[in-house]
């Protein structure tokens, strides 16, 4: 039987396979060396790649997200690990302006190979600025990839994809899911950016989920089960590349969607991915309106009960489930 | 070498080389001068920032550099680029939005780059190439490859954060970078003497534990000089210097500027400091150019420029194919 490592293993083992074999990798971040990283994904890592390549910086997010960019246009396939994914705001034009739009601006010549990996979500009580999820804001930006991924294994086989890749990816991971644990191969493997995977199978409904709001679907699939009500769940896994292909597949057998994520819903990726499917031949196929489950118009909160009522639940799903298919 | 009584040039460079200089500080003047010309006819669109009159401190920094080496460069690139290598026509052509152009056409005035040549581009947002300047130099640590970085920016740009980190990110780990800030005296319409409490730039250089230099930027042999040591330092693994050039541009921020923010008296005192008159006179005192020659000089480059305005209307579009192109490697 496979052996089950967390979510924040895979991500350090994906990491310390690469820079065995690839000395141009590296990683730098604020308290990424001895202390392990804010959330201890790096943990033991200085001992074995030493300070030159577990690079230990400054708290200056637009200065190291450049020095990242600068160093993957001259040769380099830095890891950039940002303590949480708010602090992205200060980075950003680093990623927005420089990172996406080098290759571009530059007719074709360069290239950025960088990942920034970053924790986001909510559900820690760090409250308004240490809890967001900000992912639509980069999928808005041409020249950016942008991973989300649910389950250790997905994190194994995703990171080793976009450190592969030539562009700068973004690799959120969300902080509930680091202890989470799941069956992970020792050997390193690549899951394509690009490649949506159907984790539950069914015929009713079609559920898109991103990173936790996965785990939550297939919960509320299991109660709704019970009823005899059949739930697909479809995790994205990349929200760009996004895989149209498998989601339109999924709602022309099923004829129902609902998109769900953590992030706030006003201008979130659901609008995107509804959108998509509303324009595509799924259209002819949908019983009943396209729903979307985000996270409510408000910054999060710092209360226990009002911090769970800003995202989607288990409930929320399952309800709206039930008002789809009574709409059908 | 002495090239004059007050003028000692500290690093070995041919004659032939020093008229290289010169030359390539009328490309530099003759190309903006043109852009210049086009924009005010309406001939290129966009927009467009010249460095007419800070010719020296584009020249004088890259006199002394590889190819290896690299540069990053501001809005106001254009004498940055040639100094580094790159030649009219891809510019020329680059401007007009042509293929044959250094970013075929995608880029523009602010967005050339030549990173073969060791361009690593100009940049839109000020400040925005300082921490990719120490990315570059960050690599050349890692992989223990011998080049510098040099890093073009304006007064402006040190008051962006980003200066502040990726300053100070080169100094802790002794990067082979060399800032060189060319302060022209405004940030747009900002006086520098109003968006800062320092009386130099370079003062700055303390706060990082890094050396700061202040240096007559129109001046291109006192360029040469601070930069060599400045290259020496960096070479030698001992870390960044803050080179500050005293300069001034001539023309306005942009193209779309009436310059209500300054005199014109302030304008002719500088104009008076004219970076390649200066040096032609020195060249001439040290027996190295003769009038003559530098006529000569300055009429083939101003041919040359003519030839690459030729290349670039010759130049095809892109097809309306190239939209979605490059825009992942």
């Amino acid at each position: 039987m496979m052996r089950e490592i967390t979510y924040l293993e895979a991500v350090r083992e994906a990491m310390s396979i690469e820079m065995r074999k690839n000395d141009d990798v590296y990683i730098l971040g604020e308290d990424i060396g001895v202390y392990g990283g804010a959330f201890g994904v790096t943990r033991g890592m200085i001992e074995e790649f030493g300070p030159e390549r577990i690079r230990n910086t400054p708290i200056s997010e637009a200065g190291i997200a450049g020095a990242a960019v600068g160093s993957a246009l001259t040769g380099m396939r830095p890891i950039l690990e940002l303590q949480f994914s708010d602090f992205i705001t200060i980075a950003l034009d680093q990623m927005v302006n420089q990172a996406a739009k080098i290759r571009y601006m530059y007719g074709g010549k360069g290239k950025v190979p960088m990942v920034l990996r970053t924790p986001s979500g909510s559900g820690t009580g760090a409250a308004a600025q240490h809890s967001q999820s900000l992912e639509a804001w980069v999928a808005h930006i041409p020249g950016l990839k942008v991973v989300q991924p649910s389950t250790a294994y997905d994190a194994k086989g995703l990171l080793k994809a976009a450190m592969d890749d030539e562009n700068p990816v973004i690799f959120y991971e969300h902080k509930l899911l680091y202890k989470t644990s799941s069956a992970v191969p020792e050997e390193e493997y690549s899951i394509p950016l690009g490649k949506a995977d159907i984790k539950r199978e069914g015929t009713d409904v079609t559920i898109v989920a991103t990173a936790i709001m996965v785990h939550k679907s297939l919960e509320a699939a299991k109660e709704l089960e019970k009823e005899g009500i059949s739930v697909e769940v479809i995790d994205p896994r990349t929200i760009v590349p996004l895989d149209e292909e498998t989601i339109v597949n999924s709602v022309k057998k099923t004829g129902k969607v609902i998109v769900v994520h953590e992030a706030v819903k006003r201008g979130g990726i659901g609008g995107e991915i509804a959108s998509m499917i509303a324009e595509s031949e799924a259209f002819d196929y949908l019983d009943a309106p396209i729903k979307r489950l985000g996270g409510a118009s408000s910054p999060i909160p710092y209360n226990p009960e009002l911090e769970k009522a800003h995202v989607p639940q288990v409930s929320d799903i399952i309800k709206a489930v039930k008002e789809t298919l009574n709409r059908a | 070498m002495q090239l004059t009584k007050e003028k000692l040039l500290v690093p070995e460079l041919s004659n032939d080389k020093l008229i290289d200089l010169y030359k390539q500080m009328w490309q530099i003047r003759l190309f903006d001068e043109k852009v210049d010309e086009f924009f005010a006819k309406g001939m290129i669109h966009g927009t467009t920032h010249l460095a007419v009159g800070q010719e020296a401190s584009a020249a004088g920094v890259c006199a002394l550099l590889t190819l290896e080496d690299k540069i990053t460069s501001t809005h106001r690139g254009h004498g940055h680029c040639i100094a580094k290598g790159a030649t009219a026509d891809k510019m020329m052509a680059e401007l007009f939005g042509r293929t044959t152009g250094y970013c075929k056409g995608k880029g523009g005035s602010m967005h050339i780059a030549d990173v073969d040549m060791g361009n690593l581009g100009a940049n839109g947002i000020v400040a925005g190439g300082i921490p990719l300047a120490v990315g570059s130099a960050l690599t050349a640590k890692m992989k223990k490859l011998d080049y510098v970085t040099v890093c073009f920016f304006g007064d402006g740009a040190t008051n962006e954060g980003s200066f502040h980190e990726a300053v100070n990110l080169a100094a802790i780990w002794d990067l082979p970078v060399i800032f060189v800030c060319e302060n022209n005296q405004y940030g747009m319409s900002g006086p520098v003497k109003e968006m800062t409490r320092v009386e130099n730039i370079a003062d700055r250089a303390h706060a990082y534990g890094i050396p700061g230099v202040v240096a007559d930027g129109n001046d291109i042999i006192e360029m040469i000089n601070v930069t060599d040591e400045a290259i020496k330092r960096a070479r030698s693994g001992k870390g960044p210097t803050l080179i500050e050039a005293k300069t001034y541009r001539w023309k306005g921020h942009s193209k779309s500027d009436a310059k209500k923010y300054r005199t014109r008296e302030e304008e002719q005192e500088w104009r008076k400091k004219d970076p390649i008159k200066r040096y032609k006179e020195i060249l001439i005192e040290a027996g190295i150019l003769t009038e003559e020659k530098a006529e000569e000089i300055r009429l083939a480059v101003k041919q040359e420029i003519e030839d690459a305005v030729k290349f670039a209307e010759e130049s095809p579009k892109p097809t309306l194919d190239d939209l979605l192109t490059d825009v992942y490697a």
